[in-house]
């Protein structure tokens, strides 16, 4: 079973503020991570290869520092990582991020499955995974809690899927692209062993020209969508500490509260 | 210039381009596709023709020229299980004011299997048209076959915006709708308006865990297209003495084209869901042991709500993830959000500092929740919580 996860490098978001007299992002000093659900996909892609006898290919697309977490992934066993990365694909929305990650993935080549997260925690559109589906023309299954089969000799894979108001069970044909939710699974750390094997490791880089994809798709260029301005959010501030014991804070509380007719 | 042609050597005269074609621009002679001159260059049977025998070019230039052919705003009208999704009446509520600073018609699009009453639904709710296409191929949602309705219709009828519900659903295929057709997709809106100058869409969003906030257009391609998150557009006021016109098309797709097959649906077994909730009540590692959970229901129970936890009581396993509020679980926007036991962590935070009223019931009073309550209490939950819920027992008369 040949098995592509991707992985994205994003800053640690809760540090993320913008500079009140630039109006630029001020990433100064934010420690960058692996996206937090990426890697519930590294540890599922490493479950199935586990079952399935399989292989694992781990591929991010950002800059060269990106290479960080492919070293986490190659830490905890992936068998390859890739970094693709080149100036042309600076500026990408989810439109263009899809479109070179796609063309990666085609050069991997013969894939049964795709695992992606279910959203970034950077910008949390949760697009791209569905964006790579269609580029490749192949089925998607978003949300997955869990996998309940696969089925490699039919090329069939049956997952469970976590919705508003329920889970749903479908199957689809492979090779199909899954992106997943936290619950799915408990990764594991890196042994010691596969630390300095990680940081031996020299991994390789693809660029624009070394993958399939037309250039003027790639990068802003190849972005429908254009950001024109970025501000701070309303801050709340905090407001009313109820005082008083138990039984008058409480009848206060339920007096406010009932005020907003919305409790019946 | 476009143009398009059909390498005559490789056509097998399959006729699925005929199919396909919106609008019926194509015939097959002598078991050869012929385009004729109704075809709008839009591409769609380079996609489904298996042999590769359509070759279409497009230039830059002419994908801007085509802009002023798209007008109207759409809404995606959501449904599951037998019922739309409210953020679909919200969407309409918005669409209406877009609708009317650009100055054109509302519009549904509908997808589904005999749901054809739920097109008068959104008529009462403020639409002029609803385009529909009934199929039983439709019955539960799939991505496929529902991005393939949508892509066609969108390309018939060339909306200027659609919009969609950023629920599982609309996220899960506008994605899809957004690759195919080559145009903008922008994520988890909360504020949409006109730019009153280019009449262009401004599409503003919470990013970085809601720590920033972007504003983005969709400058060169059609339709712009946003998912937008539930409970952040006010509820529109339902008329059903309002009337419109519905458009029926067919979805042009076989079952043994889908790849994905539904195969079950395990209702959750909690009363409400937290996405749709208008009163949360969330528990937090102040509640000690899973058991204690209780008490966190035993309110939500008296005030109709949902409950909610925070990452660390789902980590212990005291609670499933469905019930995680924040970043790596739910965003929710209750009226009012009441949180026990929890300190406030950022990531938490993230998940539900929009709500309306936040009530936060902590003993240690430096925690970080104060900073975003707007009623808070000092004190011992077990205390506060199971007085709070005799005290509403009492004034519903429950
Ligand atoms: C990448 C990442 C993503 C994350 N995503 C999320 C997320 O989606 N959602 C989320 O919630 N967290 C998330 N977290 C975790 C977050 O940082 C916090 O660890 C978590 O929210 C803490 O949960 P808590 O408030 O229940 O526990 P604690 O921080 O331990 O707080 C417990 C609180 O209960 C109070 N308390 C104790 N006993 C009582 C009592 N008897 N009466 C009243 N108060 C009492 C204490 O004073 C304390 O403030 C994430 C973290 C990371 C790194
Ligand atoms: N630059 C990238 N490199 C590799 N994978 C990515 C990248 N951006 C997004 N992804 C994948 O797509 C998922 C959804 O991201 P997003 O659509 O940005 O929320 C992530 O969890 C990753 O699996």
């Amino acid at each position: 079973m040949k098995i592509a996860v991707c992985i994205k490098q994003v800053p640690d978001t809760t540090e993320v503020k913008i500079d009140p007299e630039t109006k630029t992002l001020v990433r100064e000093g934010v420690e960058s991570i692996t996206n937090p659900f990426d890697e519930f996909a590294v540890e599922e892609g490493l479950l199935l290869k586990e079952k399935y006898d399989g292989e694992v290919h781990v591929l991010t697309m950002g800059p060269p520092q990106a290479k960080d977490v492919l070293k986490n992934a190659y830490a905890v066993g992936a068998d390859n990582v890739y970094l693709v990365s080149d100036r042309a694909f600076a500026g990408a929305d989810t439109w263009a991020t899809a479109y070179a990650l796609s063309g990666a993935l085609k050069k991997l080549g013969d894939l049964d499955l795709i695992i992606c997260g279910k959203q970034a925690i950077d910008g949390d559109t949760a697009q791209v995974g569905p964006g790579i589906a269609t580029q490749l023309n192949i089925p998607q299954l978003t949300y997955v809690d869990k996998i309940v089969d696969v089925d490699l000799e039919n090329k069939k894979i049956k997952v469970e899927r976590l919705l508003e108001d329920g889970k749903e069970v479908v199957e689809a044909d492979m090779p199909v692209l899954i992106t997943v939710v936290k619950d799915i699974n408990e990764p594991r750390l890196p042994s010691l062993f596969g630390i300095k094997k990680a940081a031996k490791l020299d991994i390789p880089t693809w660029t624009a020209d070394d993958i399939p994809v037309d250039k003027d798709k790639l990068g802003l260029k190849g972005s429908p969508t254009e950001v024109v301005t970025i501000f701070s959010p309303e801050v709340r501030g905090g407001g009313e500490i109820l005082e008083g014991d138990v039984p008058e804070v409480v009848s206060t509380l339920v007096e406010k509260l009932m005020d907003i007719k919305i409790i019946k | 210039m476009a143009d398009i042609k059909v390498l005559t050597d490789e056509c097998t005269g399959c006729g699925s381009c005929e199919e396909t074609c919106p609008f019926g621009a194509i015939t097959l002679e002598n078991d050869v596709a012929v385009i004729g001159d109704k075809c709008t260059y839009c591409g769609a049977c380079v996609e489904v023709c298996p042999v590769e025998a359509i070759v279409l070019t497009k230039d830059e230039k002419a994908v801007q020229a085509d802009m002023a052919d798209y007008k109207d705003v759409w809404v995606f009208i959501e449904h599951e299980r037998g019922k739309i999704a409210n953020v679909s009446f919200e969407l309409l509520g918005v669409g209406r004011k877009l609708a009317d600073d650009i100055g054109c018609k509302l519009c549904g699009m509908l997808m589904g299997s005999g749901v054809e009453d739920f097109a008068k639904d959104a008529i009462a709710y403020g639409a002029e048209k609803v385009y529909y296409i009934d199929d039983p191929i439709l019955k539960n949602y799939r991505t496929e076959p529902y991005a393939k309705g949508a892509v066609n219709l969108i390309r018939k009828y060339k909306p200027e915006i659609v919009i969609y519900g950023a629920t599982t659903q609309g996220r899960d295929f506008a994605g899809n709708v957004a690759t195919t057709i080559y145009t903008g997709l922008t994520a988890d809106c909360t504020g949409l308006d006109i730019d009153p100058e280019t009449k262009f869409l401004r599409q503003t969003r919470p990013a970085f865990g809601g720590n920033i906030m972007a504003t983005i257009l969709c400058p060169r391609t059609r339709p712009q297209m946003s998912t937008v998150r539930p409970k952040v557009m006010p509820m529109p006021a339902r008329d059903d003495s309002r009337t419109g016109e519905v458009i029926k098309e067919t979805l042009g797709m076989s079952e043994e084209e889908v790849r994905t097959r539904f195969i079950d649906f395990i209702a959750s077994d909690q009363k409400v869901n937290i996405v749709d909730a208008d009163v949360i009540v969330s528990g937090g590692r102040g509640l000690g042991k899973p058991e204690n959970f209780k008490v966190i229901r035993e309110l939500a129970d008296v005030l109709g709500a949902a409950v909610g936890a925070s990452r660390a009581t789902v980590d212990a396993g005291w609670i499933p993830y469905e019930h995680q509020v924040g970043q790596t679980g739910k965003t929710v926007r209750p009226v009012i959000y009441i949180a026990c036991g929890i300190s406030g962590a950022i990531q938490h935070l993230a998940g539900m500092k929009t709500s309306d009223v936040i009530v936060a019931i902590n003993k240690d009073p430096d925690a970080p929740i104060f900073g975003v309550a707007t009623y808070g209490i000092v004190g011992d939950l077990f205390q506060v919580v199971p007085a709070l819920t005799e005290e509403f027992k009492k004034r519903l008369g429950k």
